[in-house]
């Protein structure tokens, strides 16, 4: 990706992160650390990458994206909101009563979900069904799923890893949120997931471990997933959770907090502070 | 038909019927020979997949496909169904109103052999708690039929409750059903029997023997619990003036409560309940545990009789 390109997705990962904490400020609840750090990742597939039309969202062809860590919704809805599918103005509603925007995402109300979510594992799931229906009709679409990395302790999630490497699900990309944290800690003292790449490679997924923050990396390896056939691949992702914010970095408490007006104005600051810098 | 055949069985050639629909698809977990959507499978192996002994991925499996465009029918047992994979049917089917149909057998202690943990008799009052859910108990292979092939014209979320034992046909060949619509199946005037599924063939056993005894029983099918029939209900109730409830479930949550829900808020009258006396079942012939359960006809003629005991008291 030339340096070019780079600065640009840099500049909508930023203005991604800001509208995560407008959201979240907003409402006063919701998931900011989790939805800072795959801010990176959004950007590629959502301005990069996709096969997606905010004019047309429901086209049957369409690349899907199912975000299984469905409390991310505030990284899911400013990415939304920035491509073009509702108005960026409209993320101050979130989680408010009047609003469309609520806390975990609803396919039935925002254009562009593809998926509702909320209750870890089913998310992954429903991609495999989505990656299943591709394979049924021909279609050339890509299904693309987020997890997170605490998600990974559901049950669930291991009976659709080995769903998708059965019925090898090479349209199918999963991403992981590898930022080692979930609400009560360390993933690693709270029950320990690892090895991860070990673990889906043994459920017979093609492995890519990457830096989440690292444009370069995320295509090279969304491309090597599109290109590898017969084995559904699994990009695990490491990152920062709260990554763009000083004071959330690498903090777990930040996984389900709001920041307060101060600290909001804080973040915002920063990430304009960061938008400066580019240019 | 034969004069005896299971629904389940009927579910499974409904299937097999309709599955030239190319929008069709077919999940199981590793229960087609029992679930007998094998029937389809035979006819059309690439629209039958199986996801394994993984209920829970399977209804969420089950909403993904249906997001695309699919007509899914999801099956394994009742109990794994609304038991083990509710958060599911729950959160990715019935949440986002997906048009999922979920064909869950081996509802009930007709089960027989394979003991209570495989006999559900809370389903009926788990899927009729969901918004959104369109909850069917066919009493018979005909009804069975034509219901399956209904609830597959809908688009939205259905539970379908079908059994294992081969039970009597009720209805002629070319009976008519409707989702939602109950059937009176023979008029009375004393008291009403509402009857589901398998009890259904025993509430009119039991209605005959009344009859010879000098009772006129109403005998209602309620193969639709949800939505249910209200104004056939508070008919009954306004008419007979005292009703009871037959179904192979818990008596706690199932047809008894939502028929009522019904009458209480509508027209209240002497009501009880035939069926499963908040116990697990155990493991038996069907033979062997319906009688010791109370699931008969003689049954359910006792409680008729104390019902009406009440009424005219």
């Amino acid at each position: 990706m030339d340096a070019h390109a780079v600065l640009n997705l840099k500049r909508i990962a930023t203005n991604i992160r800001k509208g995560v904490i407008t959201a979240v400020a907003s409402a006063g609840s919701g998931h900011p650390g989790g939805s800072l750090s795959i801010a990176d990742i959004m950007a590629y597939l959502f301005f990069e990458k996709m096969n997606i039309d905010p004019k047309n969202p429901k086209n049957p062809d369409r690349d899907r994206f199912v975000m299984s860590k469905g409390h991310c919704s505030p990284a899911l809805y400013s990415t939304l909101a920035h491509r073009g599918f509702f108005p960026v103005e409209d993320l101050s509603g979130f989680r408010q009563v009047s609003s469309y925007l609520e806390g975990h995402p609803n396919m039935n109300t925002v254009p562009g979900v593809d998926m509702s979510t909320g209750s870890l594992g089913q998310g992954f799931s429903a991609a495999v069904g989505m990656a299943m229906a591709g394979k049924l009709d021909k279609k050339d679409y890509r299904v693309y799923v987020m997890l997170g990395d605490g998600e990974l302790e559901e049950g669930e999630v291991w009976e659709a890893a080995m769903c998708a490497a059965h019925y090898k699900l090479d349209n199918l990309t999963a991403f992981v949120d590898y930022n080692g944290l979930q609400i009560d800690g360390k993933i690693t003292e709270v029950m320990n997931p690892e090895p991860i790449g070990d673990k889906f490679k043994a459920f017979g997924w093609e492995v890519i471990s990457i830096d989440a923050h690292d444009f370069n990396q995320i295509e090279e390896a969304v491309k090597h997933a599109e290109s590898f056939k017969g084995k559904p691949t699994v990009i695990v992702a490491r990152s920062v959770k709260g990554k763009g914010v000083s004071y959330m970095e690498n903090q777990a408490g930040w996984h389900g907090s709001a920041p307060k007006k101060d600290q909001a104005q804080q973040a915002l600051d920063e990430l304009d502070a960061f938008l400066a810098s580019l240019e | 038909m034969a004069e005896k055949i299971a629904t389940r069985v009927a579910y499974g050639k409904a299937l097999a019927e309709i599955g030239s629909d190319e929008n069709i698809v077919v999940l199981d977990s590793d229960l087609s020979k029992s679930t007998r959507t094998d029937f389809f499978k035979n006819e059309y192996p690439d629209r039958h997949l199986n996801i394994g002994i993984a209920e829970s991925n399977m209804m969420a499996v089950a909403a993904g496909l249906a997001s695309c465009g699919k007509t899914v029918f999801a099956s394994t047992f009742a109990i794994f169904a609304a038991g083990r994979a509710f958060d599911q049917i729950r959160n990715s089917i019935c949440y986002p109103n997906l048009n999922v149909k979920i064909g869950a057998t081996h509802a009930g202690i007709s089960v027989g052999e394979d003991g209570a943990s495989h006999q559900a008799i809370e389903d009926l009052a788990l899927m009729r708690s969901i918004p959104n859910m369109t909850v069917i108990s066919p009493a018979d292979g005909i009804s069975t039929a034509a219901l399956v092939k209904q609830a597959a014209k809908i688009n939205g979320p259905v539970y379908l409750r079908l059994g294992r034992l081969d039970v009597p046909v009720v209805y002629p060949e070319d009976a008519t059903f409707e989702i939602g619509k109950g059937v009176t199946v023979k008029q009375g005037n004393d008291i009403t029997i509402i009857a589901t599924g398998l009890m259904l063939d025993m509430a009119l056993t039991a209605a005959k023997t009344l009859d010879e005894q000098g009772v006129s029983a109403r005998v209602i099918d309620i193969h639709t619990i949800k939505p249910i029939d209200v104004d056939l209900i508070v008919a009954a109730a306004r008419e007979t003036g005292a009703i009871l409830t037959c179904e192979e479930h818990n008596i706690h949550g199932g047809l008894g409560s939502a028929v009522a829900e019904v009458v209480v808020s509508n027209h209240p009258v002497p009501m009880d309940m035939v069926g499963i006396e908040d116990q697990f079942g155990k493991s038996g012939k069907p033979a062997d545990l319906l009688p010791m359960y109370g699931l008969t006809a003689e049954n359910i003629v006792e409680k008729a009789k104390g019902l009406l005991a009440k009424k005219r008291g």
